[in-house]
């Protein structure tokens, strides 16, 4: 049970796939506009690195070694595709907004190193807290990032339609730049500096 | 050959890979340490986006298109490209030895990266015919390799520059893609 909470608890703060080993990057600063997109962005990557997760676990002893990749690349693209036409589907807004970060989520390192690095040597229930601890880890990462990228780009906070808060005097004239491109380098690299400093600190 | 220009710039300044699409950015921060690897890295993504256009559009429009299984896109295009980079390694190695020393580990490694397969969706969505995508991909790969040479360069300066502990490495680098990305801004009002 121990080793469960372990794994579980990895990848949230001391294994953080985006501020401590910077993997997935490219859809963490690109989706992180609002609070919406990170969230349906965490929930897609989330569910694919946990049916990746199980089903390398699963199949571990019958895939041969030289072939591994191969596989778990094909097994990752079919999970993706699901997902695609699942938020094609049900949730054509959401993915309208992500885009081709959707399909781009086969080639996130992160669950390409997950596969390689955890599932196809654990069992099953060890795979899984990875993949959840991994997935929270991600989650709150591109939440914090979005979260102020929204706060200072609009000068409001709104999830899902709901307005949640605004700030007077930075609502009339919103810091755009927050919202471009530039913004999300310059909000990534201040956290990236002060989880360094924290670190350092410790 | 209007069309094929402002493609080509298009793709190579005004919505530069790494710095507006966020595309390839795991090479972009890692490789761009040295500028003879952000060379090498550069040219190789070049070589395997202007080839993986090539093969993935034929794929796509002859193959996907008129057997209605457009969905398997995101399985197909990785396969092929994952297969493209194997046969290009192997060329490159029987053919020139020399140039395969210079390409390194960077050749297999563009396998899972986002900028070539970002790439080969880009060239579907935005309905590209076979020789835009052609040039959008030249483009993709010039820009890609140009901004990888500038982040080079100033990253050279920066390991002889005294920093604050915290922002030493990869923050830093952040910070001054913020700098680039505001610069490249300017290509903005080239393209109408």
């Amino acid at each position: 049970m121990r080793c469960l909470n372990k794994d579980f608890s990895a990848g949230i703060i001391r294994f953080n796939p985006i501020f401590i080993l910077l993997l997935g990057l490219c859809p963490a600063l690109a989706v992180s506009t609002s609070l919406d997109n990170a969230i349906g962005m965490t929930a897609a990557a989330t569910f694919v690195l946990l049916g990746s997760n199980i089903i390398i676990a699963v199949i571990r002893q019958y895939v041969p070694k030289q072939v591994r990749i191969p596989v778990f690349i094909v097994i990752i693209a079919t999970l993706v595709t699901i997902v695609d036409l699942l938020l094609q589907g049900f949730a054509p807004a959401l993915s309208a907004a992500l885009g081709i970060f959707i399909p781009l989520i086969v080639v996130n390192c992160m669950i390409l190193g997950r596969a390689e690095a955890f599932a196809s040597k654990q069992g099953v229930s060890r795979s899984i807290m990875d993949a959840l601890g991994v997935g929270i880890g991600f989650g709150w990462a591109l939440a914090l990032i979005s979260l102020i990228r929204q706060l200072l780009g609009t000068g409001s906070l709104s999830f899902f339609g709901q307005q949640l808060l605004t700030i007077p005097g930075l609502v009339e004239e919103p810091a755009i730049i927050f919202l471009f491109p530039m913004g999300a380098f310059f909000v990534v690299g201040l956290l990236l500096a002060l989880f360094k400093w924290l670190e350092a600190k410790k | 050959m209007r069309e094929l220009v402002v493609i080509f710039f298009g793709m190579a300044l005004v919505n530069n890979f790494v710095l507006v699409r966020f595309l390839g950015l795991c090479p972009f921060f890692g490789v761009s340490t040295k500028l003879t690897n952000a060379l090498s890295m550069g040219v190789a993504v070049l070589l395997v986006m202007l080839v993986a256009s090539a093969v993935t559009w034929p794929i796509y429009h002859l193959l996907l298109v008129p057997y209605q299984v457009e969905f398997m896109e995101t399985v197909i295009f990785i396969l092929v490209i994952a297969v493209l980079v194997q046969i290009i390694e192997i060329t490159i190695r029987r053919t020139n030895l020399t140039l395969y020393r210079a390409f390194g580990i960077y050749l297999p490694l563009i396998t899972t990266n986002c900028a070539v397969l970002g790439l080969a969706f880009i060239n579907i969505r935005h309905e590209y015919t076979f020789f835009e995508s052609i040039f959008a991909s030249l483009g993709a790969g010039i820009g890609f390799t140009l901004v990888l040479i500038i982040m080079s360069g100033l990253r050279e300066r920066l390991e002889i520059t005294d920093l604050p502990h915290a922002f030493t490495g990869t923050p830093i680098a952040f910070i001054i893609a913020m700098f680039l990305g505001l610069a490249f801004l300017a290509f903005a009002g080239m393209i109408g």
